[in-house]
Protein backbone atom coordinates (compact mmCIF):
# COMPACT_ATOMS: atom_id res chain seq x y z
CA UNK A 1 0.00 0.00 0.00
CA UNK A 2 1.74 3.22 -0.89
CA UNK A 3 1.71 5.99 1.45
CA UNK A 4 0.57 9.36 0.08
CA UNK A 5 0.70 12.48 2.55
CA UNK A 6 -1.38 14.59 0.29
CA UNK A 7 -4.19 11.91 -0.01
CA UNK A 8 -4.05 11.69 3.81
CA UNK A 9 -3.49 15.70 4.45
CA UNK A 10 -7.03 16.18 2.30
CA UNK A 11 -8.67 14.43 5.41
CA UNK A 12 -7.54 16.66 7.72
CA UNK A 13 -9.72 19.76 6.97
CA UNK A 14 -8.21 21.99 9.66
CA UNK A 15 -4.55 21.63 8.05
CA UNK A 16 -5.86 24.28 5.46
CA UNK A 17 -6.07 26.69 7.34
CA UNK A 18 -3.60 29.65 7.79
CA UNK A 19 -2.45 31.06 11.35
CA UNK A 20 -0.95 34.45 11.02
CA UNK A 21 -1.45 34.76 7.33
CA UNK A 22 0.73 31.61 6.41
CA UNK A 23 -0.50 28.30 6.17
CA UNK A 24 -0.17 26.21 9.72
CA UNK A 25 2.43 24.11 9.67
CA UNK A 26 1.31 21.71 13.01
CA UNK A 27 4.14 20.05 14.98
CA UNK A 28 2.77 19.73 17.81
CA UNK A 29 0.71 16.41 17.13
CA UNK A 30 2.43 14.68 20.59
CA UNK A 31 0.66 17.60 22.29
CA UNK A 32 -2.79 16.80 20.65
CA UNK A 33 -3.36 15.19 17.05
CA UNK A 34 -5.51 16.56 14.41
CA UNK A 35 -8.81 14.50 13.57
CA UNK A 36 -9.20 13.08 10.18
CA UNK A 37 -12.84 13.70 8.83
CA UNK A 38 -13.87 9.95 9.49
CA UNK A 39 -13.85 11.01 13.54
CA UNK A 40 -15.85 13.63 12.89
CA UNK A 41 -18.26 12.01 11.16
CA UNK A 42 -18.35 9.38 13.57
CA UNK A 43 -19.26 11.54 15.92
CA UNK A 44 -21.64 13.54 14.11
CA UNK A 45 -23.30 10.42 12.85
CA UNK A 46 -24.03 8.99 15.90
CA UNK A 47 -25.37 12.88 17.40
CA UNK A 48 -27.66 13.15 14.07
CA UNK A 49 -29.12 9.56 13.78
CA UNK A 50 -28.14 7.27 16.56
CA UNK A 51 -28.06 8.49 19.93
CA UNK A 52 -28.92 7.44 23.97
CA UNK A 53 -27.74 6.33 27.01
CA UNK A 54 -26.02 2.97 26.99
CA UNK A 55 -26.57 -0.35 28.83
CA UNK A 56 -29.94 0.90 30.45
CA UNK A 57 -32.10 1.32 27.94
CA UNK A 58 -34.43 -0.97 26.50
CA UNK A 59 -35.66 0.82 23.44
CA UNK A 60 -34.12 0.63 19.61
CA UNK A 61 -31.68 3.61 20.14
CA UNK A 62 -29.85 2.24 23.46
CA UNK A 63 -29.85 -0.64 22.47
CA UNK A 64 -28.15 1.24 18.87
CA UNK A 65 -25.84 3.01 21.12
CA UNK A 66 -24.84 0.31 23.33
CA UNK A 67 -23.96 -1.59 20.11
CA UNK A 68 -21.79 1.08 18.98
CA UNK A 69 -20.24 1.64 22.32
CA UNK A 70 -19.33 -1.76 23.31
CA UNK A 71 -18.32 -2.27 19.52
CA UNK A 72 -15.99 0.42 20.18
CA UNK A 73 -14.59 -1.41 23.26
CA UNK A 74 -14.03 -4.55 20.58
CA UNK A 75 -11.83 -2.46 18.45
CA UNK A 76 -9.63 -1.39 21.22
CA UNK A 77 -8.99 -4.63 22.17
CA UNK A 78 -8.48 -5.96 18.92
CA UNK A 79 -6.22 -2.48 18.52
CA UNK A 80 -4.09 -3.25 21.48
CA UNK A 81 -4.20 -7.26 20.76
CA UNK A 82 -5.68 -7.78 24.04
CA UNK A 83 -7.00 -10.96 24.70
CA UNK A 84 -10.52 -10.18 25.98
CA UNK A 85 -12.55 -7.37 25.85
CA UNK A 86 -13.57 -6.99 29.39
CA UNK A 87 -10.04 -6.02 29.74
CA UNK A 88 -10.38 -2.59 28.24
CA UNK A 89 -12.01 0.02 30.59
CA UNK A 90 -12.97 3.49 28.67
CA UNK A 91 -11.73 6.72 30.91
CA UNK A 92 -11.65 9.94 30.77
CA UNK A 93 -8.12 9.80 29.27
CA UNK A 94 -4.45 8.59 30.06
CA UNK A 95 -4.28 10.75 32.98
CA UNK A 96 -7.43 8.92 34.82
CA UNK A 97 -6.32 5.58 33.64
CA UNK A 98 -3.43 5.72 35.61
CA UNK A 99 -5.40 7.54 38.69
CA UNK A 100 -7.72 4.48 38.44
CA UNK A 101 -5.16 1.90 38.95
CA UNK A 102 -2.67 4.01 41.43
CA UNK A 103 -5.94 4.58 43.62
CA UNK A 104 -7.00 0.65 43.17
CA UNK A 105 -3.75 -0.82 44.40
CA UNK A 106 -3.09 -2.05 47.87
CA UNK A 107 -0.92 0.08 49.40
CA UNK A 108 0.85 0.00 52.56
CA UNK A 109 3.55 2.43 54.09
CA UNK A 110 6.88 1.45 52.67
CA UNK A 111 5.40 -0.12 49.85
CA UNK A 112 7.50 1.24 46.96
CA UNK A 113 7.05 2.34 43.39
CA UNK A 114 9.55 2.45 40.55
CA UNK A 115 9.17 5.20 37.96
CA UNK A 116 11.67 6.76 35.48
CA UNK A 117 12.74 10.18 35.57
CA UNK A 118 11.67 10.78 32.36
CA UNK A 119 7.89 9.83 33.08
CA UNK A 120 4.89 12.51 32.25
CA UNK A 121 3.60 14.41 35.35
CA UNK A 122 0.22 12.33 34.63
CA UNK A 123 2.33 8.98 35.15
CA UNK A 124 4.20 10.57 38.74
CA UNK A 125 1.61 12.67 40.39
CA UNK A 126 -0.86 10.03 40.73
CA UNK A 127 2.31 8.15 43.07
CA UNK A 128 2.92 10.95 44.82
CA UNK A 129 -0.90 10.76 46.10
CA UNK A 130 0.27 7.16 47.55
CA UNK A 131 3.25 8.69 48.56
CA UNK A 132 1.58 11.49 50.36
CA UNK A 133 -1.41 9.58 51.66
CA UNK A 134 -0.32 6.10 52.16
CA UNK A 135 3.42 6.18 52.94
CA UNK A 136 4.60 4.89 49.71
CA UNK A 137 8.07 5.61 48.36
CA UNK A 138 8.37 6.70 44.77
CA UNK A 139 12.10 4.99 43.48
CA UNK A 140 13.58 6.81 40.36
CA UNK A 141 15.18 4.66 37.34
CA UNK A 142 17.71 7.40 35.38
CA UNK A 143 17.58 7.20 31.93
CA UNK A 144 21.01 7.72 29.50
CA UNK A 145 21.52 11.01 27.96
CA UNK A 146 19.50 9.65 24.52
CA UNK A 147 16.41 9.53 26.87
CA UNK A 148 17.09 5.57 27.19
CA UNK A 149 16.01 3.62 30.69
CA UNK A 150 18.67 2.70 32.31
CA UNK A 151 17.86 -1.55 32.72
CA UNK A 152 20.40 -2.06 35.01
CA UNK A 153 19.14 0.56 37.30
CA UNK A 154 15.63 -0.75 36.97
CA UNK A 155 16.52 -3.92 38.27
CA UNK A 156 18.27 -2.28 40.85
CA UNK A 157 15.21 -0.32 42.09
CA UNK A 158 12.81 -3.01 42.45
CA UNK A 159 12.62 -5.25 45.91
CA UNK A 160 10.63 -7.00 47.83
CA UNK A 161 8.44 -4.18 48.65
CA UNK A 162 8.00 -3.27 45.14
CA UNK A 163 4.39 -2.74 44.12
CA UNK A 164 4.19 -1.19 40.54
CA UNK A 165 6.44 -0.31 38.26
CA UNK A 166 5.17 2.49 36.12
CA UNK A 167 7.27 3.32 32.93
CA UNK A 168 6.43 5.59 29.77
CA UNK A 169 6.58 3.35 26.77
CA UNK A 170 7.72 6.59 24.89
CA UNK A 171 9.44 9.68 25.90
CA UNK A 172 6.87 12.36 25.29
CA UNK A 173 9.83 14.83 25.59
CA UNK A 174 12.94 12.78 24.07
CA UNK A 175 10.72 10.52 21.67
CA UNK A 176 12.94 7.62 23.45
CA UNK A 177 11.18 4.00 23.43
CA UNK A 178 11.10 1.92 25.94
CA UNK A 179 12.65 -1.52 25.51
CA UNK A 180 9.56 -2.93 26.84
CA UNK A 181 9.75 -6.75 26.69
CA UNK A 182 13.11 -6.37 28.63
CA UNK A 183 11.72 -3.92 31.35
CA UNK A 184 8.60 -6.30 31.39
CA UNK A 185 10.54 -9.20 31.77
CA UNK A 186 12.83 -7.65 34.97
CA UNK A 187 10.06 -6.68 36.66
CA UNK A 188 8.23 -9.84 36.42
CA UNK A 189 10.88 -11.90 37.13
CA UNK A 190 10.82 -10.55 41.02
CA UNK A 191 6.78 -10.61 40.87
CA UNK A 192 6.27 -7.21 40.08
CA UNK A 193 3.21 -5.61 37.73
CA UNK A 194 4.20 -3.20 35.09
CA UNK A 195 1.65 -0.45 34.22
CA UNK A 196 2.86 1.28 30.85
CA UNK A 197 2.06 5.07 29.36
CA UNK A 198 1.03 4.19 25.70
CA UNK A 199 0.23 8.11 24.94
CA UNK A 200 3.01 9.09 22.77
CA UNK A 201 3.96 4.73 21.95
CA UNK A 202 0.64 3.96 20.54
CA UNK A 203 0.47 6.24 18.11
CA UNK A 204 3.74 5.43 16.33
CA UNK A 205 4.00 1.84 16.97
CA UNK A 206 1.61 -0.90 16.65
CA UNK A 207 1.41 -2.13 20.36
CA UNK A 208 0.29 -5.53 21.26
CA UNK A 209 -0.63 -6.02 25.40
CA UNK A 210 -0.90 -9.72 25.25
CA UNK A 211 3.10 -10.11 23.44
CA UNK A 212 4.64 -7.42 25.84
CA UNK A 213 2.83 -9.02 28.41
CA UNK A 214 2.06 -6.03 30.27
CA UNK A 215 -0.25 -6.07 33.20
CA UNK A 216 -1.56 -1.99 32.72
CA UNK A 217 -1.26 -0.15 29.54
CA UNK A 218 -2.85 3.35 28.92
CA UNK A 219 -3.51 6.02 26.63
CA UNK A 220 -5.75 8.26 25.63
CA UNK A 221 -7.59 8.97 22.36
CA UNK A 222 -6.78 12.51 21.44
CA UNK A 223 -3.20 12.04 20.70
CA UNK A 224 -4.10 9.04 18.34
CA UNK A 225 -6.45 11.09 15.77
CA UNK A 226 -8.86 10.65 18.45
CA UNK A 227 -11.10 13.09 19.93
CA UNK A 228 -10.42 14.21 23.69
CA UNK A 229 -12.38 13.40 26.63
CA UNK A 230 -11.95 9.69 26.33
CA UNK A 231 -8.86 7.25 27.39
CA UNK A 232 -7.75 3.55 27.49
CA UNK A 233 -6.95 1.49 30.28
CA UNK A 234 -6.10 -2.07 29.68
CA UNK A 235 -5.58 -4.73 32.40
CA UNK A 236 -5.15 -8.05 32.46
CA UNK A 237 -7.81 -9.74 33.88
CA UNK A 238 -6.80 -11.13 36.94
CA UNK A 239 -5.33 -7.45 37.92
CA UNK A 240 -8.24 -5.99 36.75
CA UNK A 241 -10.67 -8.29 39.15
CA UNK A 242 -8.41 -7.14 42.36
CA UNK A 243 -8.47 -3.32 41.56
CA UNK A 244 -10.63 -1.42 43.69
CA UNK A 245 -13.53 0.52 42.05
CA UNK A 246 -12.35 4.23 41.68
CA UNK A 247 -15.27 6.44 41.39
CA UNK A 248 -18.71 5.09 42.74
CA UNK A 249 -21.92 6.20 41.51
CA UNK A 250 -24.15 4.59 38.00
CA UNK A 251 -23.21 1.62 35.93
CA UNK A 252 -20.51 0.03 37.78
CA UNK A 253 -22.78 -1.98 40.97
CA UNK A 254 -24.81 -4.68 41.10
CA UNK A 255 -26.72 -3.89 43.90
CA UNK A 256 -27.06 -1.24 45.87
CA UNK A 257 -28.62 -1.49 49.23
CA UNK A 258 -29.21 1.37 52.74
CA UNK A 259 -26.35 -0.70 53.85
CA UNK A 260 -24.50 -2.37 51.80
CA UNK A 261 -23.25 -2.28 47.66
CA UNK A 262 -22.06 -4.99 45.69
CA UNK A 263 -20.19 -4.26 42.50
CA UNK A 264 -20.43 -4.85 38.91
CA UNK A 265 -17.53 -6.91 36.80
CA UNK A 266 -14.58 -5.62 35.07
CA UNK A 267 -14.81 -3.05 33.15
CA UNK A 268 -18.22 -1.97 33.91
CA UNK A 269 -16.80 -1.87 37.59
CA UNK A 270 -14.64 1.05 36.45
CA UNK A 271 -16.98 3.05 34.34
CA UNK A 272 -19.36 5.28 36.75
CA UNK A 273 -21.71 7.04 35.66
CA UNK A 274 -22.63 7.93 31.89
CA UNK A 275 -19.21 6.68 30.12
CA UNK A 276 -18.06 8.91 26.96
CA UNK A 277 -20.38 7.26 24.67
CA UNK A 278 -19.58 9.79 21.76
CA UNK A 279 -15.75 9.83 22.58
CA UNK A 280 -15.51 6.43 22.32
CA UNK A 281 -17.39 5.99 18.76
CA UNK A 282 -14.82 8.76 17.97
CA UNK A 283 -12.25 6.65 18.90
CA UNK A 284 -13.17 3.66 17.44
CA UNK A 285 -13.62 5.73 13.94
CA UNK A 286 -9.75 6.74 14.55
CA UNK A 287 -8.36 3.24 15.17
CA UNK A 288 -10.28 2.16 12.31
CA UNK A 289 -9.06 5.14 10.23
CA UNK A 290 -5.21 4.40 11.25
CA UNK A 291 -5.69 0.91 10.84
CA UNK A 292 -6.56 1.26 7.12
CA UNK A 293 -3.20 2.93 7.00
CA UNK A 294 -0.47 1.22 5.63
CA UNK A 295 1.36 1.61 9.43
CA UNK A 296 5.26 0.76 8.37
CA UNK A 297 4.67 3.05 5.61
CA UNK A 298 3.50 5.89 8.24
CA UNK A 299 6.15 4.79 10.64
CA UNK A 300 8.89 4.94 7.72
CA UNK A 301 7.16 8.49 6.36
CA UNK A 302 7.66 9.68 10.26
CA UNK A 303 11.25 8.68 10.47
CA UNK A 304 12.23 9.82 7.35
CA UNK A 305 10.92 13.53 8.04
CA UNK A 306 12.44 13.43 12.21
CA UNK A 307 15.77 12.58 10.30
CA UNK A 308 15.63 15.55 8.15
CA UNK A 309 14.48 17.96 11.19
CA UNK A 310 17.32 16.62 13.43
CA UNK A 311 19.97 16.56 10.52
CA UNK A 312 18.81 20.53 9.58
CA UNK A 313 18.91 21.47 13.52
CA UNK A 314 22.53 19.72 14.06
CA UNK A 315 24.00 21.76 11.13
CA UNK A 316 22.81 24.81 12.94
CA UNK A 317 25.52 26.33 15.47
CA UNK A 318 23.82 26.87 18.81
CA UNK A 319 20.78 24.70 18.40
CA UNK A 320 20.87 21.92 21.07
CA UNK A 321 19.46 18.29 20.83
CA UNK A 322 17.99 16.31 23.79
CA UNK A 323 17.95 12.37 23.49
CA UNK A 324 18.60 11.29 20.05
CA UNK A 325 18.82 7.91 19.88
CA UNK A 326 18.47 6.30 16.67
CA UNK A 327 15.73 4.85 16.67
CA UNK A 328 13.67 7.05 18.86
CA UNK A 329 9.56 7.70 17.97
CA UNK A 330 9.49 11.27 16.11
CA UNK A 331 9.59 13.87 18.91
CA UNK A 332 12.47 16.47 18.70
CA UNK A 333 13.22 18.32 21.70
CA UNK A 334 15.72 21.28 21.36
CA UNK A 335 16.70 24.54 22.63
CA UNK A 336 18.09 27.27 21.13
CA UNK A 337 21.54 28.89 22.97
CA UNK A 338 20.30 32.09 24.69
CA UNK A 339 16.95 31.91 24.38
CA UNK A 340 14.41 31.06 26.12
CA UNK A 341 12.24 28.29 24.36
CA UNK A 342 8.74 30.38 24.66
CA UNK A 343 10.76 32.89 22.84
CA UNK A 344 11.13 30.74 20.13
CA UNK A 345 7.87 29.11 20.18
CA UNK A 346 5.99 32.95 19.95
CA UNK A 347 8.35 33.61 16.75
CA UNK A 348 7.83 30.63 14.86
CA UNK A 349 4.13 30.74 15.39
CA UNK A 350 4.27 33.86 13.61
CA UNK A 351 5.36 32.08 10.65
CA UNK A 352 2.47 29.73 10.91
CA UNK A 353 4.49 27.36 12.59
CA UNK A 354 2.82 25.33 15.82
CA UNK A 355 5.72 23.64 18.57
CA UNK A 356 5.59 23.32 22.11
CA UNK A 357 7.46 24.92 24.48
CA UNK A 358 7.85 24.32 28.35
CA UNK A 359 8.72 21.56 30.53
CA UNK A 360 6.27 19.37 28.67
CA UNK A 361 4.64 18.22 32.11
CA UNK A 362 7.58 16.43 32.84
CA UNK A 363 9.81 18.46 35.25
CA UNK A 364 11.93 15.53 36.88
CA UNK A 365 13.14 15.19 33.55
CA UNK A 366 14.03 18.72 32.93
CA UNK A 367 15.84 18.19 35.53
CA UNK A 368 17.79 15.54 34.54
CA UNK A 369 18.52 17.20 31.14
CA UNK A 370 19.54 20.15 33.11
CA UNK A 371 17.33 22.65 31.62
CA UNK A 372 14.17 24.85 32.96
CA UNK A 373 12.12 24.04 29.64
CA UNK A 374 12.78 23.27 26.13
CA UNK A 375 11.14 23.33 22.88
CA UNK A 376 9.23 20.88 20.95
CA UNK A 377 8.53 19.63 17.38
CA UNK A 378 6.29 16.23 17.32
CA UNK A 379 5.63 14.72 13.88
CA UNK A 380 2.52 12.99 12.85
CA UNK A 381 1.63 11.06 9.52
CA UNK A 382 -0.08 14.20 7.97
CA UNK A 383 3.60 16.18 8.53
CA UNK A 384 5.19 16.82 5.39
CA UNK A 385 8.87 17.51 4.32
CA UNK A 386 7.48 21.22 3.05
CA UNK A 387 6.69 21.42 6.79
CA UNK A 388 9.69 20.28 8.13
CA UNK A 389 11.69 23.43 5.96
CA UNK A 390 9.05 26.28 6.91
CA UNK A 391 9.81 24.98 10.28
CA UNK A 392 13.56 25.54 9.81
CA UNK A 393 13.63 28.51 8.13
CA UNK A 394 11.32 30.15 10.76
CA UNK A 395 13.60 28.72 13.52
CA UNK A 396 16.37 30.44 11.75
CA UNK A 397 14.58 34.08 11.62
CA UNK A 398 14.07 33.05 15.72
CA UNK A 399 17.24 32.65 16.00
CA UNK A 400 18.66 36.20 14.37
CA UNK A 401 15.98 37.76 16.16
CA UNK A 402 17.04 36.30 19.53
CA UNK A 403 20.73 36.67 18.47
CA UNK B 1 12.32 59.81 31.63
CA UNK B 2 8.57 59.32 33.25
CA UNK B 3 6.00 60.64 31.53
CA UNK B 4 3.56 63.38 33.70
CA UNK B 5 0.87 61.27 33.98
CA UNK B 6 -0.11 57.40 33.39
CA UNK B 7 -2.05 58.38 30.44
CA UNK B 8 0.98 60.35 29.01
CA UNK B 9 2.78 57.26 29.90
CA UNK B 10 0.61 55.02 27.82
CA UNK B 11 0.15 57.28 25.05
CA UNK B 12 4.08 57.11 24.75
CA UNK B 13 4.04 53.69 24.60
CA UNK B 14 1.60 53.55 22.54
CA UNK B 15 3.51 56.24 19.64
CA UNK B 16 6.16 53.78 20.17
CA UNK B 17 4.33 50.89 19.01
CA UNK B 18 2.85 53.13 16.04
CA UNK B 19 6.45 53.09 14.28
CA UNK B 20 6.07 49.27 13.78
CA UNK B 21 4.73 47.94 10.51
CA UNK B 22 4.68 44.15 11.31
CA UNK B 23 5.26 41.77 13.83
CA UNK B 24 8.62 41.24 13.48
CA UNK B 25 9.79 44.74 13.98
CA UNK B 26 7.48 44.90 17.17
CA UNK B 27 8.64 41.72 18.55
CA UNK B 28 12.27 42.78 18.06
CA UNK B 29 11.71 45.70 20.07
CA UNK B 30 9.98 44.11 22.88
CA UNK B 31 13.07 41.47 22.48
CA UNK B 32 15.57 44.81 22.80
CA UNK B 33 13.60 46.04 25.72
CA UNK B 34 13.75 43.27 27.67
CA UNK B 35 17.37 42.69 27.01
CA UNK B 36 17.78 46.43 28.54
CA UNK B 37 16.20 45.74 31.65
CA UNK B 38 18.12 45.46 35.06
CA UNK B 39 18.13 41.75 36.40
CA UNK B 40 16.70 41.07 39.57
CA UNK B 41 19.09 40.34 42.15
CA UNK B 42 19.08 36.46 42.78
CA UNK B 43 17.52 37.22 46.42
CA UNK B 44 14.51 39.29 45.36
CA UNK B 45 13.65 36.60 43.07
CA UNK B 46 11.50 34.80 45.77
CA UNK B 47 8.58 32.29 45.82
CA UNK B 48 6.74 35.63 46.71
CA UNK B 49 7.48 37.70 44.36
CA UNK B 50 6.82 34.89 41.22
CA UNK B 51 3.78 36.01 38.99
CA UNK B 52 1.83 32.76 38.24
CA UNK B 53 -0.55 32.46 35.00
CA UNK B 54 2.54 33.11 33.23
CA UNK B 55 3.91 30.86 30.77
CA UNK B 56 7.15 31.32 31.62
CA UNK B 57 8.51 32.78 35.03
CA UNK B 58 8.37 36.15 35.73
CA UNK B 59 8.90 37.95 39.17
CA UNK B 60 7.77 41.83 40.00
CA UNK B 61 8.74 43.55 43.13
CA UNK B 62 7.82 46.65 44.19
CA UNK B 63 8.34 49.47 46.39
CA UNK B 64 6.80 52.11 48.26
CA UNK B 65 8.36 55.61 47.94
CA UNK B 66 6.38 59.06 48.59
CA UNK B 67 3.42 57.79 47.51
CA UNK B 68 4.13 56.21 44.65
CA UNK B 69 5.01 52.36 43.88
CA UNK B 70 8.15 51.57 41.74
CA UNK B 71 8.52 48.18 40.41
CA UNK B 72 10.87 46.36 38.72
CA UNK B 73 10.56 42.82 37.56
CA UNK B 74 12.33 39.98 35.80
CA UNK B 75 11.42 36.78 33.29
CA UNK B 76 13.58 34.57 31.63
CA UNK B 77 11.92 34.66 28.49
CA UNK B 78 12.40 38.28 26.27
CA UNK B 79 9.41 38.60 25.32
CA UNK B 80 8.19 38.56 28.70
CA UNK B 81 10.60 40.74 29.94
CA UNK B 82 9.69 43.43 27.17
CA UNK B 83 6.43 43.08 28.23
CA UNK B 84 7.12 43.71 31.59
CA UNK B 85 9.43 46.62 30.33
CA UNK B 86 6.46 48.18 28.93
CA UNK B 87 4.21 47.80 32.21
CA UNK B 88 6.65 49.26 34.14
CA UNK B 89 6.82 52.46 31.69
CA UNK B 90 3.34 52.53 32.70
CA UNK B 91 2.82 51.94 35.99
CA UNK B 92 6.06 52.11 37.75
CA UNK B 93 5.79 55.78 39.45
CA UNK B 94 2.77 56.14 40.01
CA UNK B 95 -0.08 56.69 42.69
CA UNK B 96 -1.83 53.44 43.41
CA UNK B 97 -5.14 55.52 42.43
CA UNK B 98 -3.98 56.11 39.00
CA UNK B 99 -2.45 52.51 38.24
CA UNK B 100 -6.30 51.37 39.80
CA UNK B 101 -7.64 53.85 37.31
CA UNK B 102 -6.40 51.83 34.36
CA UNK B 103 -8.35 49.02 32.92
CA UNK B 104 -6.29 46.32 32.69
CA UNK B 105 -8.12 44.57 29.15
CA UNK B 106 -8.36 48.32 27.86
CA UNK B 107 -4.61 49.05 28.00
CA UNK B 108 -3.93 45.30 26.15
CA UNK B 109 -6.22 46.53 23.45
CA UNK B 110 -4.89 49.82 23.44
CA UNK B 111 -1.63 48.88 23.21
CA UNK B 112 -1.84 46.41 20.54
CA UNK B 113 -0.95 43.22 23.00
CA UNK B 114 -3.72 41.47 23.20
CA UNK B 115 -3.77 40.16 19.77
CA UNK B 116 -0.08 40.44 19.37
CA UNK B 117 1.14 37.46 21.64
CA UNK B 118 -0.27 34.30 22.37
CA UNK B 119 -4.14 33.66 24.63
CA UNK B 120 -1.06 31.99 27.21
CA UNK B 121 0.77 35.27 26.98
CA UNK B 122 -1.77 37.10 26.99
CA UNK B 123 -3.23 35.32 30.37
CA UNK B 124 0.41 36.05 31.82
CA UNK B 125 0.10 40.09 30.77
CA UNK B 126 -3.39 39.91 32.50
CA UNK B 127 -1.51 37.94 35.80
CA UNK B 128 1.59 40.65 35.62
CA UNK B 129 -1.49 43.45 35.52
CA UNK B 130 -3.17 42.25 38.37
CA UNK B 131 -0.12 41.63 40.27
CA UNK B 132 0.39 45.08 39.49
CA UNK B 133 -3.26 46.26 40.49
CA UNK B 134 -3.17 43.95 43.93
CA UNK B 135 -0.23 45.70 45.09
CA UNK B 136 -2.02 49.11 44.40
CA UNK B 137 -4.88 48.27 46.19
CA UNK B 138 -2.83 46.96 49.27
CA UNK B 139 -0.74 50.38 49.25
CA UNK B 140 -4.29 52.68 48.79
CA UNK B 141 -4.62 53.94 52.35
Amino acid sequence: MAFDVDAIRREFMILKREVNGKPLVYLDSAASAQKPNAVLEAMAGAMLGSYANVHRGLHTLANETTEAFEGARAAVASFIGAPFVECVVFTKGATQAINLVAAGIDISPGDEIVLSVAEHHSNIVPWHFLRERKGAILKWVDIDDDGRLDLVDLERQITPRTKMVALTHMSNVLGARLRAADAIRIAHAQRVPVLLDGCQAVVHEPVDVAALDVDYYVFGGHKLYGPTGIGVLYGKPDRLDRLKPFEGGGEMIETVTLNHVTYNDPPHRFEAGTPPILEAIGLHAAISWLSAQDREAIAAHEHALKDRLTAALRAENGVRLYGDAPDKGAIVAFNVEGAHPHDVAQIVDREGVAIRAGHHCAQPLMTRLGVNATARASIALYTTEHDIDVFVAALAKARRMLA
Amino acid sequence: MTAETIDDAIAAVEADFALFSDWEERFTYLIDLGRQMAPLADHERTDAAKVRGCASQVWLVSEARDGRLHFRGESDAFLVKGLIAVLLQVFSGRTPAEILSVEPKALAARLGLSDALTAQRSNGLHSMMERIRREAAHATP
